[in-house]
């Protein structure tokens, strides 16, 4: 112990550089797990879990509640072990964890797999404690420089975030893990040399523990996909193999070839049809959701399954020139518009190296993106389509579950901006004055997503303008998909016509046109009853408002501000499916949605666990009068909480549009957030600063930024993007810079009035992040996000009424000392 | 304190423990009543589904075979306790064994008779093929994954169920020499019917498909070819559930 001193104990400072890596390392950590989690298993299920694993950050601050003095007296030290526990478990946590095997299909009925649910809680959140335990450590440690610590810890946390972001682009998932575990390796070293321990040479173990963790053989860090998935149940078939793997923060990508048995995809293939595709080569995206790459070698016979499709509707109407598909993906859509020799076709893919895999393939996709008449867009749809001025014969949005969200990793919360009513809109307003808006869906039984989406094109038709709706729609139908046509003008006879001969051909069913009658619906393709059919008439009469509430399903259109589409549940519905649990009905159940409330429940209950822990079992602490007491301490740190994590996620949302890129909008606008508050935070520790001015600057940018930001894409879309991002700092900064101020000032205080309690403050902080995230998506689930932001703002008004009133003035006068 | 707390969170843990393995173990003797079990299991999910699938009741016959043969022979020794639960079972290689109820729906919808050929695409464990073998029809059967197809031919002949005959390879193209078939049964997961699936059909053969994931059937479909050759398909929700409410 004397030997590991530091040099000169009285000097020593806050270790910021460490705090701030750690930190880093445990948002890259987080990114990493949703991610690896997204890959091995499902992306709701991964949000659910790394939820509940962050409140390893509330148990550390109770875990500290009952051995702080203990662990003070030691702090080098003990700050150096929860690194190197830190950089362990890391690796070794979610390794245990993936070989789990822990299947969520089978949760019902298997009560194994509540105990291994139990079993990755406990094992994810391991890391997230030991790192918190760095942080919290340092606040008790070093009470008069809480601003500078929280500051390190901010600061971490926002380049953590575009750390890994960058690196997936380099590294696969699971290789990113041993280096992350490596780098959390050296950050102890970092420590010794920052608290002078001494011999200095010592540090050089820890590159030594670094390099074995990166060096760790790849057999023992493989993923371990779950046997349901596509891919892996792909290449259990003779002769499959994988041949290429391309990975970024979006997904991974997997590519199957086989020699044996070829793939054949062709969703929604007519049971008239009598031809199959030719060769495919399958693109798995997370080891899931297969798409193909067809072979395409100029004799378009070979396509004749493209006009199969319920999906060629529109080119049977009219010769549509100028054709745009958004999520273009591996091209399907694109060799059906060379198939009926469209003249002009953009296409608009999110993803690069999907693109990059096909033209990688040039003899057998046939070049397909680089065919003359084919123009290749990388981006995101709405942000092409609000920026175009260009006008389209046919606007196709292909079968593709959710273009946007397929970056599922980090981005796990299901917001989809492609299928509201503003974005309907905007593509309408894009229309050729006789062009077609085309949208394909699956459907689901009971009836969902089409219902939902005739609704969604009925309220944008009536937006703009349009007083007989019912005369620009055309839905068709086979037994597994669906095909929305909007007209930006009325469907004439004829047109009516060549929809019913088509549909003839192909068995396929009229689900709506104009005029139609209930006796054409469900002819082929036999349901109960014609539910589409009178759905969408029920849509279209008068009384649709109340066919919408009473319909067992949510079926009302989505917008930019609730931008939930897939959100089909109805709490109504809910003890109807429960009855039906062991006779077939779950899988009526909206997981997603359950999955969230179950989550926010499980965050709650240990929360209220880890608060109340500390309380009961030392129910006496001496605080001083009217100052920072139990009671108060909850109710203020709980609100500052909830508040900025709600409008750090709300403004994540806000942006999205205007930046035109779901991830690095996130990434962008959460190191703004973090660096700022950063910023903030260190500001706050050198001026006397009073907490109702911080508060006030809030609600007033808080509601200044709402209005702006709902502007921005109307009027600043032409901005090249470092520009669009300089405007999303100009009107985020200076909010994120307040923001980092009321945790600091009042943990200070605490420090003051009773130190013993830093540490809880801290636990309840870190519980209110977890329950603010996850509270957060449900009330924009129901009310929208300007009611978050609303939401957060009154949470930050109720905080500054907190606080107590006898220290109006804090933060310099104790980093003076 | 804080270490009896302790103490008293490992007891808690212990008993949840044995709670949650000991619930739901089966003997080994008690295989016949499980099974009598799972076929009243089977007749109160038909009576609570009879709006979507348009009967109170299935075939007799085919109950009669749901109450004959060993499913805990198809499933892998560490599921055999559950064997006649009315829930699909993993069977290795990230499939399944269908809930007894939906292998009675579908096999009372292809309504088989003594003799019929019947084409299954998607052996798995065999089990399927075993009950189509009791109702006196003529079972080809193909697997895609081998260790699956091996498994489950070796089982079926085992067993005796020698008028089953297996094949390991892909069921995109049905099994031509042996073609037409009065029914096809497609028990894999299929993102459309195939083309020579649907010529493989006799007029007046049916098709049933499960559409879903691996342990959820969302629902059947069934293609049916009429003595003309039209094709149509008809959707079933395997439960009772009706959409609209009220005034519809």
């Amino acid at each position: 112990m004397d030997k590991n001193t530091p040099s000169s104990k009285q000097e020593l400072s806050p270790p910021r550089l460490t705090i701030l890596l750690v930190s880093a390392m445990a948002l890259s950590y987080e990114i990493l797990l949703m991610r690896l989690f997204s890959i091995v298993q499902y992306h709701h299920f991964a949000y659910m879990v790394i939820s509940l694993a962050l409140l390893g950050y509330g148990a550390s601050g109770t875990f500290l509640v009952f051995c702080r003095q203990q662990l003070l007296n030691r702090f080098p030290l003990v700050l150096i072990g929860n690194i190197l526990l830190f950089a362990i478990t890391v690796v070794v946590c979610y390794l245990g964890g993936q070989h789990l095997l822990f299947n969520p299909d089978e949760i019902f009925w298997n009560n194994r797999q509540w105990l291994k649910l139990f079993a990755l809680y406990l094992l994810l959140a391991l890391p997230f404690f030991f790192a918190a335990n760095c942080i919290a450590l340092a606040f008790s440690r070093f009470r008069q420089k809480i601003s500078a610590i929280y500051a390190a810890d901010l600061f971490g946390a926002g380049l953590g975030s575009i750390f890994t972001i960058g690196l997936l682009f380099i590294l696969f998932p699971q290789k990113l893990l041993l280096l992350l575990g490596s780098i959390i390796f050296v950050i102890a070293m970092v420590a010794w040399l920052e608290l002078r321990l001494q011999p200095r040479w010592q540090a050089l173990f820890f590159i030594g523990g670094a390099a074995v963790l990166f060096l760790l053989p790849s057999a023992w860090t493989d993923l371990a996909i779950s046997p349901y998935k596509g891919l892996s149940q792909q290449i259990r078939i003779n002769g499959s193999r994988v041949t290429e793997e391309k990975t970024s923060p979006l997904a991974l990508l997997t590519v199957v070839e086989s020699n044996l048995v070829p793939f054949r995809y062709a969703p929604g293939l007519s049971l008239a049809a009598e031809s199959e595709p030719p060769a495919q080569v399958g693109i798995f995206t997370d080891g899931d959701s297969m798409n193909v790459i067809t072979r395409f070698q100029d004799d378009i016979s070979r396509l004749t399954y493209l006009d199969k499709l319920t999906s060629a509707l529109p080119y049977h109407l009219s010769q549509a020139k100028d054709i745009l598909i958004l999520g273009a993906g591996t091209g399907s859509e694109i060799l059906q518009a060379l198939y009926f020799k469209s003249a002009s076709i953009t296409a608009v893919e999110l993803n690069p190296q999907v693109v990059q895999l096909v033209r990688s393939r040039p003899e057998f996709s046939g070049n397909l993106y680089d065919q003359e008449n084919v123009r290749v867009h990388i981006g995101e749809a709405r942000s092409f389509v609000s920026g175009s001025r260009k006008n389209f014969d046919l606007i196709l949005l292909p079968m593709l579950d959710s273009f946007s969200s397929a970056g599922a990793g980090l981005y796990s919360l299901h917001e989809n901006y492609l299928y509201t009513v503003e974005a309907l809109q905007d593509y309408m307003q894009h229309l050729a004055p006789a062009g077609y808006l085309s949208m394909s869906r699956w459907i689901k039984l009971p009836p969902r997503d089409t219902l939902k989406l005739f609704a969604t094109a009925l309220e944008a038709l009536a937006r703009l303008g349009t007083e007989d709706s019912g005369n620009h729609l055309v839905m068709i139908r086979s037994w597994q998909s669906a095909s929305l046509l909007v007209k930006k003008s009325h469907f004439s006879p004829e047109e009516i016509n060549r929809v019913k001969e088509f549909c003839q051909q192909r068995l396929f069913d009229l689900v709506y046109y104009p005029g139609m009658q209930q006796q054409e619906a469900n002819r082929f393709n036999i349901m109960r009853q014609p539910y589409l059919y009178d759905g969408a008439v029920r849509l279209l009469g008068k009384g649709a408002e109340r066919f919408k509430q009473r319909y067992k399903f949510n079926i009302k259109s989505s917008t930019d501000d609730r931008p939930y589409f897939s959100h089909f549940f109805k709490w109504r519905t809910l003890p109807e499916i429960l009855r039906l649990k062991g006779k077939g009905g779950m899988v009526l159940l909206e997981s997603g949605y359950l999955i969230l409330v179950l989550t926010l429940f499980q965050a709650i209950a240990a929360s209220l666990l880890l608060i109340l822990l500390p309380v009961i079992v030392r129910p006496y602490v001496t605080v001083s009068e009217a100052g920072w007491n139990r009671p108060r301490i909850v109710a203020y740190f709980f609100a500052i909480g909830l508040g900025f994590l709600f409008l750090e996620i709300a403004y994540i949302q806000k942006f999205i549009l205007y930046l035109g890129h779901p991830l690095y909008a996130a990434a962008a606008v959460l190191a703004i957030f973090l660096v700022f508050a950063g910023m903030g935070s260190q500001y706050g520790q050198a001026k006397q600063i009073r907490i109702k001015w911080p508060v006030a600057i809030i609600l007033g940018l808080g509601i200044a930024d709402l209005i702006a930001v709902n502007h921005l894409l109307a009027a600043f879309n032409w901005l090249p993007v470092p520009m669009k991002i300089f405007c999303t700092i100009l009107l985020l900064g200076p909010l994120a810079f307040t923001m980092g101020m009321p945790f600091p000032l009042a943990l200070t205080e605490v420090g003051t009035d009773a130190p013993d309690l830093i540490p809880w403050a801290w636990a309840v902080n870190g519980c209110a992040s977890v329950i603010g995230a996850v509270l957060a998506t449900l009330l924009a689930i129901h009310f929208g996000f300007t009611a978050v932001v609303l939401a957060a703002l009154t949470l930050y008004g109720l905080a500054a009424a907190i606080f107590p009133g006898r220290y109006k003035l804090k933060g310099g006068r104790n980093a003076a000392g | 304190m804080y270490f009896l707390n302790l103490k008293g969170l490992l007891l808690f843990h212990a008993c949840l423990f044995l709670l949650v393995f000991g619930s739901d173990a089966i003997c080994s003797d008690q295989y016949d009543e499980a099974r009598r079990a799972m076929v009243k299991a089977i007749e109160a999910d038909v009576r609570e589904t009879s709006f979507y699938i348009d009967k109170k009741s299935l075939d007799p016959r085919v109950m009669s075979v749901m109450g004959t043969v060993d499913r805990h022979k198809f499933v892998p020794p560490s599921e055999q306790s559950w064997a006649y639960a009315n829930r699909p079972l993993p069977i290795g290689h990230g499939q399944t064994i269908s809930q007894p109820y939906i292998v009675a729906l579908m096999t009372d919808l292809i309504s088989a008779d003594p003799g019929d050929r019947v084409l299954e695409i998607g052996t798995g464990s065999g089990y399927q093929a075993a009950v189509l073998a009791e109702m006196g029809a003529q079972v080809f059967t193909i697997e895609i994954i081998e260790p699956l197809a091996k498994k489950a031919s070796k089982r079926l002949a085992d067993l005796g169920y020698n008028q089953v005959k297996t094949r390991q390879g892909d069921g995109y193209y049905g099994w031509e020499e042996e073609a037409p078939f009065d029914a096809i049964v497609v028990t894999a997961a299929a993102d459309h019917v195939p083309p020579p699936l649907i010529r493989q059909l006799k007029p007046g053969g049916v098709m049933v498909i499960p559409v879903g994931s691996r342990f959820f059937v969302q629902q059947l479909v069934l293609v049916s070819k009429d003595s003309a050759g039209s094709i149509t398909s008809r959707q079933m929700l395997p439960v009772r559930f009706v959409p609209l409410t009220g005034d519809h």
